[in-house]
């Protein structure tokens, strides 16, 4: 089943001077099992649009549907769909409240009216998925580092084993090595619970590397959908709005121009290095006549 | 919600009243809530009524934007008004089961209806037209001579200055934190009392560090910026009165004069 | 003579139990050696932890050493009448941008460090001006902070920084917290203020990319100095790099990779167009061989 937006907006302050249109007649439809990168810089309306697949905010006009139901149906359970929608916010760190790990991870499960029993087999299982060594877990949160915090925030929508895991920016402020846990987590999580993921970012590189859907979004609207190399094709595009394909993307794309027959829909490094060393190697003199590029 | 309140949020426009030195109005917004709890008579009103107009009329703030702030209390009105109504004691009007309406009260609950809208106004026009730093520029020169025996006069003032530039960010978190933890299945709504106060810890503990956070963090962003309290600094917007601030001065005490007369002279209806 | 001058510098944290008795001791700066010229563009690099806030804090005055010494100028930072002065030669912009902005107009905030150390009055709106048109926000002077992008509040605390005029700016981790977009506003600003007004500059960052235009590199791990070079030199090293939990730049990692296969890459690939034309020129050759 799929989660479907139809034609949602979003007004914030409607009516008074300082209205803005967050969101514009989005529609989209979210498959079971997919891992899709949302796309955006700060104010395009990716933050808003998330917000409203777990009922949190409420579009001003529009429909969303979970698993065919109306959400904003009078009976519709609000509580049971954010107990499928998981959420881990911006900084998901600063949510950390409890005086142990584990206690902190386990407020979602209880909240869920799980029994104590499992309730904390849940806490359990979400802190080893994340990697939280055992004999922590009686400590309190806010003696760990930054990368630990948020491992153990995002432990603590894990423990409500949503179907549905949306991350805002999992990887803000942390340092390469910490951003490569949190992705590698999210991967994982997805290649092996078969989890919907729902990644935010602002890194074209990271999202190229995960993703198999893109969602671009700029001013509001859904600017581009679809495989990343499919939107990474759009680069000129994106750079006009903000936003720059990785690195890889101009290169393959600037060899072209220059004649060279390499692969423009490379997104990542081994995909761009096998392209390249196709071309370069395997030399056939017929495809790479560039005897008057400018070049 | 808590957005709507317009009191203490600055409206800029180019206007007289938004030059005038904040001393000026701050000394202004005394005499003027002073002057509603003692005038008496419909002469004394109306000046106090034409006083405002005037003054609202002349800060260019659009007089809707100013009732906005009111609306957020509303509530505090009716309930004031309503004591003065079925509470006091006097002739009796109208009467229905335990509660009478007497005359007197009639015209308190009206009276005090009427200062209250006209305090919250006049309050506003300070707010509105004064951006919060000139206030607090303003609070801490009126009580200078205070430091004198010993009272944090600059300390206070800068408090105040840094609590209101942080509030809007503080909301903004409450907000933020309040969703992180619905979406964890919190719930802020239900139970009674007492529960309602446990469920707020999962917000109130996170605020807390994150304002210790910031407060730190400003500390030492503060004191990188070589802030050593207030001793030998300098001020970019020292305050010094215009010819303008000496008019307003009089005209203020003009009014307040105006108002004592009618209060002696005219008392009448009231 | 540098600016900054750091010899054999130690910071150790000591975290004490109620007792007062010592529970733990990190050890964040490790025997530190450090030599900047006025004028030049540093940037140090290091996953968190590495030490390399700490570093900064001494720049600026914010922390003492606890062995070691630490001049800026020909001031030495562990004496207290030195305080004001090095942080008046030494400016810091932090990592948060909204935690460091005091005011709520613009041009308030800036004027703040002038303000503290007692310039006059017409200097105080002069200076407030300029390092507002220095950052490109004389626009905002009247705006309130909170309605500012991150990169904006990020050019406001520089403004605030510069407006005190001092001949040098640790920039720690300034862009941590921005997109793309105001991380390059940031970055463009420091170097802005590097060749213009001949700043001293010294970044703290972990995005790679923000550093490849930088005078010198210095990498630190576990409170030390592991690596010190040009941008290409370090950027050579890609395993080493990794080693300590940093990112190399896709292109450098590419260019790496196609040397590793057997094409004749030089290290140290920094920007695009230069592996662009290392490509061009191999296919050149490739195809005259084939010809001939």
């Amino acid at each position: 089943m799929s989660i479907i937006l139809d034609n949602v907006s979003y007004v914030y302050s409607e009516n008074t001077a300082y209205q803005i249109q967050a969101l514009k007649n989005i529609n989209l439809k979210i498959e079971d099992g997919q891992f899709i990168g949302i796309i955006g810089h700060t104010g395009s309306g990716k933050s808003t649009l998330i917000q409203h697949l777990n009922g949190l905010m409420k579009a001003t006009s529009g429909s969303i549907y979970f698993h065919g139901k109306d959400i904003y149906e009078e009976d519709f359970d609000l509580r049971e769909l954010r107990n499928r929608v998981g959420l881990v916010f911006q900084y998901p760190e600063h949510q950390l409240f409890e005086a142990t790990i584990f206690d902190d991870v386990s407020f979602g499960p209880k909240n869920q009216g799980l029994t104590k029993e499992e309730a904390g087999l849940r806490t359990f299982e979400a802190l080893k998925k994340v990697g939280m060594p055992e004999e922590l877990y009686d400590q309190s949160p806010f003696g760990l580092s930054g990368g630990q915090k948020r491992r153990v925030a995002i432990a603590g929508v894990l423990a409500m084993k949503p179907e549905v895991l949306i991350l805002d920016e999992p990887t803000a402020g942390l340092d390469p090595a910490g951003r490569d846990e949190i992705l590698d987590l999210v991967a994982r999580m997805h290649r092996e619970q078969g989890i919907t993921v729902i990644l935010v970012s602002h890194s074209m590189e990271d999202v190229a590397k995960y993703v198999q859907r893109m969602i671009v979004m700029n001013q509001g609207s859904v600017m581009y959908d679809g495989l990343p190399k499919e939107v990474f094709r759009h680069y000129k595009e994106l750079e006009a709005v903000g936003l720059a394909a990785p690195q890889v993307t101009y290169l393959m794309n600037e060899l072209k121009a220059c004649g060279l027959n390499v692969d423009t829909d490379a997104t990542t490094i081994a995909e761009a290095r096998a392209s390249l060393l196709e071309a370069l190697m395997g030399m056939d003199a017929k495809k790479a006549d560039f005897g008057g590029t400018p070049c | 919600m808590l957005r709507d309140i317009t009191l203490g949020q600055y409206y800029p426009a180019d206007s007289v009243i938004h030059k005038l030195d904040p001393r000026v109005k701050l000394f202004s917004t005394m005499v003027y809530i002073i002057s509603l709890f003692c005038f008496r008579g419909i002469a004394a009103l109306v000046v106090a009524t034409i006083f405002l107009v005037i003054v609202i009329r002349s800060s260019k703030v659009p007089f809707k934007f100013m009732v906005k702030g009111l609306k957020a209390i509303v509530i505090l009105m009716l309930i004031t008004a309503l004591f003065n109504l079925f509470l006091t004691p006097g002739k009796t009007v109208v009467s229905f089961w335990v509660f009478k309406i007497t005359e007197e009260g009639a015209k308190n609950a009206a009276l005090m209806a009427v200062r209250l809208t006209y305090l919250i106004l006049g309050a506003s026009i300070m707010t509105l037209t004064t951006t919060p730093n000139q206030l607090t520029d303003g609070l801490e020169k009126s009580l200078m001579p205070l430091s004198k025996i010993g009272v944090p006069v600059h300390a206070i003032a800068m408090m105040m200055s840094i609590a209101l530039r942080f509030i809007p960010i503080l909301i903004e978190e409450t907000d933020k934190i309040m969703k992180a933890q619905m979406a964890r299945g919190a719930d802020f709504e239900s139970g009674n009392l007492f529960q309602r106060v446990k469920n707020m810890i999962p917000l109130l503990v996170p605020l807390f560090i994150s304002a210790f956070r910031r407060a730190d963090d400003l500390a030492m962003a503060m004191e990188a910026r070589c802030y050593n309290g207030g001793v030998g600094r300098t001020k970019m917007k020292p305050l010094h009165y215009e010819g303008r601030d000496k008019r307003a001065y009089l005209i203020v005490l003009g009014y307040f004069a105006l108002v004592m007369v009618c209060r002696i002279y005219f008392p009448f209806p009231m | 003579m540098g600016i900054i001058r750091a010899k054999q510098l130690v910071h150790e944290y000591i975290r004490r139990d109620e007792e007062g008795n010592v529970e733990s001791i990190e050890t964040a700066l490790d025997h530190v050696d450090l030599d900047v010229e006025q004028g030049q563009f540093i940037a140090i690099l290091g996953h968190n932890g590495s030490g390399k806030s700490t570093l900064a804090k001494h720049i600026n005055a914010l922390l003492t050493p606890t062995e070691g010494s630490l001049w800026v100028g020909d001031m030495d930072v562990s004496k207290e009448e030195n305080i004001l002065p090095v942080r008046r030669t030494a400016g810091m912009v932090f990592q948060n941008p909204d935690n460091q902005i005091v005011a709520s107009v613009v041009e308030e905030d800036v004027g703040f460090g002038p303000e503290n150390i007692g310039v006059p009055t017409e200097e105080i709106w002069r200076r407030v001006e300029k390092s507002l048109k220095d950052v490109g926000m004389l626009a905002y002077r009247h705006h309130s902070p909170n309605k500012l992008s991150g990169g904006q509040k990020q050019r406001v605390a520089i403004a605030g920084v510069v407006a005190m005029e001092p001949k040098c700016i640790v920039f720690d981790e300034p862009t941590a917290m921005l997109d793309p977009n105001g991380r390059k506003e940031v970055i463009r600003t420091a170097h802005a203020l590097n060749k213009e007004k001949g700043v001293t500059v010294i970044l703290i960052t972990h995005y790679m990319e923000e550093v490849v235009d930088a005078d010198r590199i210095i990498v630190m791990d576990q409170g030390k100095i592991v690596m010190q070079g040009t941008p290409r030199e370090i950027f050579s090293a890609v395993g080493k790099l990794k080693e300590y939990r940093l990112d190399v730049p896709q292109i450098t990692v590419l260019a790496d990779l196609l040397r590793q296969a057997g094409l004749d890459i030089p290290v140290g690939v920094l920007k695009r167009e230069e592996l662009l034309q290392h490509i061009l020129r191999i296919a050149q050759v490739e195809k005259s061989g084939e010809v001939s």
